[in-house]
């Protein structure tokens, strides 16, 4: 066996990645930091407030970011994906792909008047499609590394050959159209896997509407509808006709908890859907909310507590059942179809927003990542964690932290990455 | 320094068009050369680039600048950077201020850019007032121990040492009882995979033979003294007294659980607890066909309102273990909600539901009744009183803090929660830190946790420690708060208010001592001395009233 190299490589930068690698590089391991898309920050980026605290995400979650971009001993990889490993643990090569980002990383300095010139209005990805952004762009503001990029997808000089507005008028000349993807390779002794999870699309489920009724909209959408940053400036207004909602409904367990869908249990919905509810009623006195529930799941530390407290201060009413289905009245309020528990009649309830509590799914290219890195994944594409040691893959050297491993929420998944950061040192600093 | 020595530069920042598509910039420098001190301004796209740096590097020097002030961003993001441009170009970095008119002005006054001006103007003046008031400062440098201290020798303690004893670290164990292994020894099976707690329990030849471990068995702590990087714990083990050391301390101690003694006629017969029935199983002796589990006995009520985290799983593995020795045999769990978050806890339920294991729902406004032959529980969703006939009725039981749980928080200055788990410096991103620097905590310590929560957890808080133990010197804050003794009275507020338990007594002197390595600065005692005592040095009584009184229009 060759050198134990101390350097850990992590793949994804949400906040489980983030995490990992300010705990190694604290500890005075290097740190190659692999993130896919142009910014670090994950899904908390997206997330209004978090329980049971209700801290705003973006305001504690900013710090890590410009904490992990700073930090001496972390080198940031972004719109990079892994694409071979050989080697052993103590010493992987890995290759790693990086798409071009067409903006000198080292010139932008994020004045934004590309973004005013850019003649292109595209789906925002990270405001979950409600608003559009331009062609180039950064993925938050608040994003970090701080720089542009450019959609080669969207952007009109590699779609027709036209354009240019953005090299224009930007006074650095940060604007590079010749850059090229390209591939290199990393040395590591240990690899953290911390891609985290995409979100289940609700489409599938015909009878909930969702799709089809604009009054019905997910979870991660309710995020960003109330967020201030948001699409809506944190005015909560429903989409249909933008007027303010007061009677609202969240149905948990929408393709969790569900044999045809996703059996498993997503782990945070309970409690997410009564901190959305929670931050509804904060910014209106007058909403009133019903949570539809299977179980009400809230076993961590004062998490019981929190859901005591949206039934007594913040009008939540907690309905346990299962909804059949949603239609729409004319004035496009969703009715929600239940069946009550206590006269097993099927009752009807009319709302002027539903939320729809969908899971976590695994990331769509979790199977693909796993072959890669020869680690084995369970029957839903989770990646395969140890019964009793669950940051460990099934690969020696390889570990695992964050929703990539389970659905869990942001402690766990706080408290799995620094978990597996000591198991990565573990393998680099062994005697 | 008189005050014709004092050079303020200052530089206000376009940050593209964040602040200069608001405020008029020209104006905020011309305004700034007007104001006392200020020898040199001047205006940047983005002071952050490596152009506006090197700008300030250059005119430091040139204009023999000795105090510089940026009118921009946030301290929180930007600060670090350029206290260290300045320290860069020969100046200490407590003689760089930052005002902030992005957040706090044309992010807020974006449709009143007149009026965000004039507010600008404002406070680039309390800045200037206050630079001029500015003292250099020193950062400290400690040195640190580069070992640990686990307290607790359970499966949480025991993989915490091992990790950090893995990484090289010299770890000091100890453990109260005379033996490793703390609630897991009661334990019968584990799950998710039902194999044998023994298992998992190897851990324990792991952590005794392994040589960078220091193993203490039945130890009692008597003191605990120090601070982050160097802490010393007095135990006394066979009546001898011993010390030591070590740079970080980790706190798994476990938690306990509650008696079932006067809840649901409980008789250590028939009716018994969950760990009594592992027990029993353990012997093998379980020989009835009519079991009965009660979920949430002695929670989720008035009293312990929380919810124990590990008896509904506790509660189907060992109805599993039952229907897989006897599948004739007739399981029920009343509960109120099955707590199987995840993947495979979830896959478990389903696992027991398949296996004809029956679940009863209970109101806590109708709990069950256990009458001589049966239970009776009101069920919701038939709408009418059921009996269950028993031979066995099984109550889950919640893990309680452990009593001794108080003292060890006094010894090390930590806070407990309601229930006196220990509370964590912030439940979401610092979960196993305490807000004291080189302390860290996990397992049902923290609260109620499994076996693999519980090494999850000790394997963070062994990273953590390590960031502390791993480096040879720590730096420490510079803008400390400092005691002028000749005022304080010895009234012990601060003592009371301090969250980082950095300030103590000095009975000699009756006075108090600030701790400069502990203490972060953050200045609450200072604001709540009655004596006017303390000072914050960075943000002292001078700095800050120099600013109000320039804010009113005097000077």
């Amino acid at each position: 066996m060759g050198e134990n190299l101390k350097r850990v490589m992590v793949i994804g930068g949400g906040i489980a990645g983030i995490q990992a690698s300010l705990d190694l590089a604290e500890r005075g391991i290097v740190v190659e930091l692999i993130e896919k898309n142009a910014c670090i920050g994950g899904r908390m980026a997206q997330l209004d407030k978090t329980f049971p605290t209700n801290d705003c995400s973006i305001c504690i979650l900013a710090p890590k970011l410009a904490e992990c971009f700073r930090h001496p001993n972390i080198t940031l990889h972004t719109l990079s994906e892994i694409k071979n490993l050989s080697g052993q643990p103590g010493n992987f090569n890995v290759k790693i792909f990086k798409k071009a980002r067409y903006v000198k990383e080292d010139e932008c300095i994020n004045c934004g008047v590309c973004i005013e010139k850019c003649p292109m209005r595209v789906d925002d990805e990270f405001d979950m499609k409600l608003r559009k952004r331009r062609a180039i762009y950064i993925d938050y503001v608040q994003g970090v590394p701080s720089i542009m990029t450019i959609d080669r997808e969207n952007c009109l000089f590699f779609t027709k050959d036209a354009c240019r507005i953005c090299e224009k008028v930007c006074e650095r000349e940060a604007i590079d159209f010749d850059q090229k993807d390209e591939e290199f390779e990393l040395n590591v002794g240990s690899i953290i896997v911390a891609t985290g999870y995409d979100i289940f699309e609700p489409t599938s489920l015909g009878s909930l509407g969702y799709g089809r009724y604009l009054n019905v909209v997910t979870a991660l959408e309710f995020e960003r509808l109330i967020c201030a940053s948001g699409p809506l400036g944190g005015h909560l207004k429903r989409p249909s006709d933008k007027n303010e909602p007061k009677k609202l409904a969240f149905i948990n367990c929408v393709g969790s908890r569900d044999i045809k869908n996703n059996p498993y249990c997503s782990s945070c919905c309970c409690m997410y859907t009564t901190k959305e509810a929670m931050i509804a009623y904060e910014h209106d006195n007058e909403i009133e909310t019903s949570i539809f529930y299977i179980d009400l799941r809230a076993a961590g530390k004062g998490f019981r507590e929190y859901i005591q407290r949206g039934e007594n201060d913040y009008a939540i009413t907690y309905i346990k059942g299962k909804v059949a289905k949603i239609l729409e009245d004319d004035q496009k309020n969703p009715l929600i179809f239940y069946e009550d528990i206590n006269t097993s009649q099927v009752k009807q309830l009319k709302y002027d927003l539903v939320v729809l509590a969908t899971p976590m799914v695994p990331k769509k290219d979790a199977g693909e990542l796993a072959k890669i890195l020869g680690i084995k994944i369970d029957d839903y594409n989770f990646f395969k964690a140890n019964s009793y040691h669950p940051q460990k893959s099934s690969k020696e050297g390889i570990f695992l932290c964050g929703a990539c491993r389970e659905p869990m929420d942001i402690p766990t998944s706080v408290i799995d990455a620094s978990g597996a950061a000591a198991k990565a040192a573990e393998i680099v600093m062994r005697g | 320094m008189s005050d014709d020595d004092i050079r303020i530069g200052v530089f206000v920042c376009h940050c593209g068009t964040n602040i200069g598509g608001v405020l008029d910039i020209s104006e905020l420098t011309e305004y700034s050369k007007t104001l006392p001190n200020v020898v040199y301004s001047a205006d940047n796209l983005y002071t952050c680039s490596e152009v506006g740096l090197s700008e300030i590097r250059e005119n430091i020097k040139e204009h023999d600048l000795n105090r510089v002030i940026v009118a921009s961003c946030s301290p929180r993001t930007h600060e670090p950077l350029f206290r260290s441009t300045c320290q860069e170009a020969g100046l200490n970095p407590y003689l760089f201020e930052m005002v902030n008119i992005r957040d706090q002005d044309s992010w807020v006054h974006m449709k009143e850019p007149e009026k965000g001006t004039e507010k600008a103007k404002d406070l680039i003046r309390m800045g200037v007032y206050k630079a001029a008031l500015l003292e250099s400062l020193e950062k400290m440098q400690v040195g640190v121990i580069p070992s640990a201290i686990v307290i607790g020798g359970g499966i949480a303690g025991m993989n915490a040492a091992l990790n950090l004893a893995n990484q090289n670290f010299k770890v000091s164990l100890i453990e109260k009882d005379s033996e490793l292994g703390g609630l897991l020894r009661h334990l019968n099976k584990v799950y998710p995979t039902n194999e044998d707690a023994s298992i998992i329990l190897e851990t324990r030849n792991l952590v005794e033979n392994h040589k960078k471990i220091d193993l203490y068995k039945s130890a009692v702590i008597e003191k605990i003294e120090g601070y982050v990087g160097n802490f010393k714990v007095i135990i006394l083990q066979n009546k001898k007294t011993l010390e030591i050391e070590a740079g970080a301390i980790i706190v798994a101690t476990g938690a306990k659980a509650l008696s079932p003694e006067g809840y649901y006629n409980y008789n250590g017969k028939t009716i018994i607890s969950q760990l009594e029935l592992e027990g029993i199983l353990k012997e093998n002796k379980i020989n009835t066909n009519n079991i009965t589990m009660i979920q949430c006995v002695g929670c989720r009520n008035e009293e312990r309102k929380y919810c124990s985290n590990i008896c509904c799983m506790t509660a189907l593995k060992n109805a599993i273990l039952i229907k897989e020795q006897n599948p004739d045999a007739n399981v029920n769990i009343i509960f109120r909600d099955i707590q199987t978050q995840g993947v495979t806890y979830e896959e478990y339920y389903r696992r027991a539901r398949e296996m004809g294991i029956l679940f009863i729902k209970y109101l806590p406004e109708k709990p069950p009744i256990i009458k001589k032959d049966r239970i009776e529980v009101y069920n919701e969703f038939m709408n009418q009183v059921i009996g269950i006939p028993y031979d066995l009725v099984v109550l889950s039981m919640p893990l309680i803090a452990n009593e001794d749980s108080e003292q060890l928080a006094k010894m090390l200055k930590v806070p407990l929660e309601e229930n006196n788990f220990f509370l964590e410096a912030h439940v979401k991103l610092r979960p196993v830190d305490f807000a004291t620097d080189g302390i860290f905590v996990c397992g049902s310590a923290h609260w109620p946790a499994d076996i693999s929560e519980s090494i999850s957890q000790s394997n963070a808080a062994a990273s953590r420690a390590s960031t502390i133990i791993s480096k040879e010197m720590l730096e420490v804050e510079g803008s400390t708060a400092e005691v002028n003794t000749d005022l304080c009275v010895g009234c012990e507020a601060c003592i009371k208010i301090c969250p980082y338990s950095a300030i103590s007594k000095d009975e000699e002197t009756d006075t108090v001592v600030v701790n400069k390595v502990v203490c972060k600065g953050c200045g609450v005692c200072g604001a709540s001395c009655p004596h006017n005592a303390i000072t914050i040095h960075h943000f002292t009584s001078d700095q800050i009233i120099a600013e109000i009184v320039t804010y009113g229009g005097g000077e």
